[in-house]
């Protein structure tokens, strides 16, 4: 077992004693950090079905302070008839056509028959074309997002959430390579040590806290007229409105890829494990002595 | 050691799959009943009441240098108004159109377009973002609106000026037509940025974009700003216009304060 934290233990590790394996339940996660994170979990997946019913209404993306520049579009989609009575989906991203037939462009509604839509309606809130609906639901659970990100900030800071299982340790700093690669075999912390988040678990986190999400937030805001008026001028630092609107999007879908991995994550290191700890707070650690020596 | 995990397990597995369900089949049937859209709108009256807070009514919508212009500014929605009487005004060039302006007014006022044109002017190049996404950046020329207003004399009570204009969607059952129509408050009213435009980048407003007049409201979303507007009404509250939400794309479930 290589783990991080080899290095802080006494030296017992060099000849251990076979002991017989144990398990214990521990409490993993606060109440509060349980609560705000199923409710993000809510929010995050409503607030990007209703986002894709929205960017359906306008389903291109554009760089600079407005959509008609001179400048091609950076994505978009549309589709075309492909001669046989049908629709071709056409997605067009920084000048290359791809026919997205099926998925992007054009697909098959709920009704059965092929819809001239960006994002299929399956995806999106509401699941057939709806603007003004998808409206309301995006800035419900945008303020909802907002609320439990203040409080999950606070709580984080105040319990000291923050400093003692988030920010990084010196000892983190000088493990990274190591993750990476026991990341890359799906090696995971065992027994007390998966107890501590590892270094990229952390960078993760603290990436979509403190960048990924106030940045989302910070576009959404850049697309609203009034609130451009409240510093005139300050969306142009982010290339401008449709820039803006732009870096939402990128942003969205990195949080979505955010989202793959940590699910990933979650189940090949312990799927109940994980979800029992985020939802009763309960985390099963199994200590079991390895063989042989500990530095292999 | 028996699995003391696995009854969690089930249902677990149940509360996801339940959820999943809902998220997927739910959605639709919860926007359809009366409570819930209600719900979803505290997330719009949220906002306006934040925009009021930290913006006040004076902050100014950014403006723009002649290099930022679009090239040809997007007509949408209607674009030529298939209104006779409109029609009529649009081949004489508005030479005998009047804006009315009535309600709740100390002096009910009519005003030609030379009239108008008369008045002290403001030329502005700002942003127009549209509800579905696009922007494109026009130079507005027009009468601040404060300015019609100060000869009209709104009544104490007045509290919105609603905008009744000379195109149409077939919105109704059989084809029906609704007019469009808009309404602000008091705050956007009086707003220096706020103007009865009759110019677009140098040249007279064409057709395609609001002819003879149209709103510039320019911290809310376009649909706010009414083209082909015939008369101003002020009101104390608009229940009992159209369908009573405030304006034409309101009464499609559009949100009245549109500043985001």
């Amino acid at each position: 077992m290589n783990q991080a934290t080899i290095a802080s233990e006494p030296a017992a590790g060099r000849f251990p004693k076979p002991a017989p394996a144990a398990s214990y339940l521990y409490k993993r996660h606060s109440l509060p950090v349980r609560l705000l994170h199923w409710i993000n979990v809510l929010s995050l997946t409503l607030l990007l079905m209703s986002g894709l019913m929205i960017f359906n209404a306008h389903p291109s993306l554009d760089w600079g302070k407005s959509s008609y520049t001179g400048n091609p579009s950076l994505l978009s989609i549309g589709a075309r008839d492909d001669g046989k009575g049908r629709l071709q989906g056409v997605t067009t991203l920084l000048g290359h056509e791809f026919d997205t037939t099926g998925l992007l462009g054009a697909s098959t509604g709920a009704n059965g028959a092929q819809d001239n839509i960006a994002f299929p309606s399956w995806i999106t809130i509401p699941g057939s074309y709806s603007l003004a609906e998808g409206r309301q639901w995006h800035f419900f659970f945008a303020w909802l997002l907002v609320i439990n990100g203040l409080l999950y900030v606070s709580h984080a800071l105040i319990s000291r959430h923050l400093r003692r299982d988030l920010i990084p340790g010196r000892s983190d700093w000088g493990s990274i390579g190591r993750s990476i690669i026991d990341h890359l075999k799906f090696k995971h912390p065992q027994g007390e040590d998966a107890k501590r988040y590892n270094v990229l678990q952390k960078l993760a986190y603290l990436s979509v806290i403190f960048v990924m999400l106030p940045l989302i937030i910070l576009m959404g805001w850049a697309m609203s007229p009034f609130l451009n008026s409240i510093f005139p001028g300050w969306i142009d630092f982010f290339g401008g409105r449709q820039a803006a609107r732009t870096i939402h999007f990128i942003v969205a879908w990195l949080l979505v890829a955010f989202v793959a991995i940590h699910v990933f994550e979650v189940i090949v290191s312990g799927l109940w494990n994980h979800l029992r700890s985020m939802i009763t707070g309960q985390y099963r650690i199994t200590t079991t002595v390895a063989k042989g020596s500990r530095h292999e | 050691m028996s699995n003391p995990d696995k009854p969690s397990r089930r249902v677990l597995l149940g509360a996801f799959a339940g959820a999943g369900a809902w998220l997927l089949a739910g959605c639709g049937r919860l926007g359809e009943t009366e409570w819930f859209p209600k719900v979803l709108g505290i997330g719009e009256s949220l906002s306006k009441s934040a925009h009021k807070l930290i913006g006040g009514r004076r902050s100014m919508a950014q403006e723009f240098t002649e290099a930022d212009l679009s090239p040809s500014f997007r007509g949408n929605g209607n674009t030529n108004p298939d209104d006779e009487d409109y029609k009529e005004h649009a081949k004489a060039g508005f030479v005998d159109w009047q804006l009315e302006i009535d309600g709740l007014v100390e002096q009910p006022s009519k005003f030609t377009l030379t009239q108008l044109k008369a008045m002290p002017a403001r030329t502005q190049i700002t942003r127009h973002d549209c509800v579905e996404g696009w922007s494109a950046i026009g130079k507005w020329t027009g009468v601040p609106l404060a300015t019609v207003l100060a000869v009209a004399k709104p009544k104490a009570e007045a509290r919105y000026v609603v905008f009744h204009c000379a195109d149409a969607f077939p919105g109704g059952m059989d084809g029906e037509k609704e007019s469009y129509y808009e309404s602000i408050d008091m705050d956007d009213a009086y707003h220096p940025q706020t103007i009865l435009a009759y110019g677009l980048n140098g040249q007279t407003l064409p057709v395609t974009n609001g002819a003879p007049l149209r709103l510039r409201v320019e911290r809310q979303l376009g649909y706010k700003h009414a083209k082909y507007i015939m008369r101003l009404e002020l009101v104390e509250n608009f229940g009992d216009i159209g369908d009573g939400k405030g304006g034409y794309w309101e009464d499609h479930g559009y949100q009245w304060y549109a500043g985001l």
